[in-house]
């Protein structure tokens, strides 16, 4: 067990052995979803060095609201071919969250190994229609403020409390666009100046088009395995050393928009504070969303910020958190960092966040 | 959203009813594999999907088998022929009933397939039907077709000796 490093949640070390991800497109009109989990299903379990029938716990995280019909998750399950049954759970949320419950699953110590996977075709309907569906039923849906208008609320927060201004926000998109020139599986890619993109007219203000991330139709996937299983897999794995999620409240005017308490306590309780951070992949689908969550994980201006492009660059629904969890790992399996942290949100404004770090041995 | 939100309200103050109107409309994607079964019912051709491992014959189907998790590569055309494996009697009125009750309705598993789709079953009576049934279907006219289960008006009985039950236990 020397090989394996101290983690703080869970009795049983829980470590990411696989990733993979779809290339993330603005429509995919050819493939279904099932059709679209195939080859990356097909290609975790090849790099994982495993099998279907080798998994012991299923656990996926996507919506039915993005397809517009019910149990989409359960015909996803067509893309694995779970037959003999398996224990299998879905969360309606990104699968970063599918990820947790996979790493608490692990903690039984029946299992050693867990498939985690999210989908997202965001490109099917009106995205700020359905997602006005996960605000305040009483006070805030019938309003149906879209999202772009929601957050510009934040943005404006962020600039009036002094934490960054509409060219930091400039900065942060065309760092992000230029990062996933590097990254085949990114949808933005190119290498704007902050000068044009300042050019750019105001959506909403103070946002402006760079400002969000692109509609993207995609899949991602993790294979977790549990103490020697996971050694047996993987050369290096990426041990979850520290993982934890809280949520705060769904009435926008009960919190400070500029600021996310629930980040800076998952990171507190995940330990990003206790050790270099080779680098940190946040999702942060709007530019200012980004100088929210750097502030609250504590990180200092030395650490570079997702260098796959992160959300700006691609952002699969309900797969994009899960994405993060994913890069973070890679480049522990790939022998390129032995200490790294991983974010991810789910509600309005960065309601829910999950912080997740990552280590070598 | 043109839809009308409203708020009714006691005439002394208190909101005792919120409705909040909301109406979502989305593209589907049927993918490659059922685009193909889809396609088939335009011509008036039942068209199914053959797993490479398994063998088995899925009608329609979603791009994988479910047994073995591998897409289906292999399109298989299908006869107009089947069992019905098990029906309803439709006794009960509901919201968008297009056809008169009392009406049956069956699982159809055409002959070649490993998978039974419900179907609607027309001129038999009421009294005669029963599991293990030969079916066929009656296609819509042909300036009708379209690329859904619709293009078939109903299944019939042929008259052919039923089904032993060994034969199609399976797909109940």
């Amino acid at each position: 067990m020397s090989k394996i490093p101290q983690t703080r949640q869970g009795h049983r070390p829980v470590a990411i052995v696989g990733f993979s991800q779809s290339t993330s497109v603005r429509a995919d009109r050819e493939s279904n979803e099932v059709e679209m989990l195939l080859p990356i299903i097909h290609d975790v379990f090849q790099k994982a060095h495993l099998t279907k029938d080798q998994i012991g716990f299923i656990c996926s995280g996507s919506t039915d609201y993005l397809i517009g019909g019910p149990f989409s998750f359960v015909t996803a399950l067509d893309a694995i071919g779970v037959w003999p049954p398996k224990t299998e759970s879905h969360v309606e949320m990104d699968a970063a969250w599918a990820l947790y419950e996979a790493f608490v699953r692990l903690q039984e110590g029946d299992l050693d190994t867990a498939l985690v996977y999210g989908f997202g075709k965001s490109s099917l309907g009106n995205l700020s229609e359905i997602y006005n569906l996960q605000l305040d039923p009483y006070t805030m849906a019938p309003l149906h403020p879209d999202l772009v208008s929601l957050a510009a609320l934040q943005a404006r927060a962020v600039i009036d409390q002094g934490f960054g201004t509409e060219e930091d926000f400039a900065r942060i998109a065309a760092r992000s666009r230029k990062s996933a020139m590097e990254n085949p599986f990114a949808q933005v890619r190119r290498d704007d100046s902050v000068e044009v993109l300042l050019q750019e007219p105001y959506l909403v203000s103070p946002l402006r088009r760079h400002c969000l991330p692109p509609i993207s139709d995609g899949a991602s996937a993790i294979i977790l395995a549990a103490g020697d299983k996971a050694l047996e897999l993987a050369e290096h794995p990426a041990w979850i050393t520290g993982i934890d999620h809280r949520i705060e409240t769904h009435a926008f005017g009960a919190r400070n928009l500029a600021v996310s308490t629930s980040t800076a306590k998952a990171a507190s309780v995940a330990g990003v504070a206790d050790g270099h951070v080779d680098f940190a992949e946040l999702h942060t689908p709007f530019a200012p969303q980004e100088i929210i969550v750097k502030r609250a994980l504590g990180l200092s201006d030395e650490v570079s910020i997702n260098p796959s492009g992160g959300p700006l660059a691609a952002n699969p629904l309900m797969a994009g958190g899960l994405i993060r969890l994913g890069e973070a790992a890679q480049a522990i399996l790939d022998g390129n960092a032995t200490r790294t942290v991983a974010h991810a949100t789910g509600g309005p404004l960065l309601q829910q966040n999950l912080v997740a770090v990552l280590e070598g041995a | 959203m043109s839809d009308q939100t409203y708020v009714t309200s006691d005439p002394r103050g208190s909101i005792t009813k919120l409705d909040t109107p909301s109406r979502l409309e989305f593209l589907f994607t049927a993918g490659t594999s059922l685009s193909k079964n889809l396609a088939g019912y335009q011509r008036g051709q039942f068209i199914g999907q053959k797993c490479p491992v398994c063998s088995k014959v899925y009608v329609p189907s979603r791009g994988s088998c479910p047994v073995d998790g591998v897409a289906l590569t292999e399109s298989v055309d299908l006869p107009n022929t089947g069992i019905m494996t098990t029906f309803c009697v439709v006794n009960v009125p509901f919201a968008g009933q297009s056809i008169k009750i009392p009406y049956i309705a069956g699982q159809i598993l055409l002959d070649g397939a490993n998978l039974s789709f419900m179907g609607l079953i027309q001129e038999c009576e009421l009294e005669d039907i029963r599991m293990g049934m030969r079916v066929e279907a009656v296609w819509v006219d042909e300036a009708d077709l379209v690329p859904s289960l619709a293009s078939v008006r109903y299944f019939r009985p042929t008259g052919e000796p039923d089904a032993d039950y060994e034969t199609y236990r399976e797909y109940l």
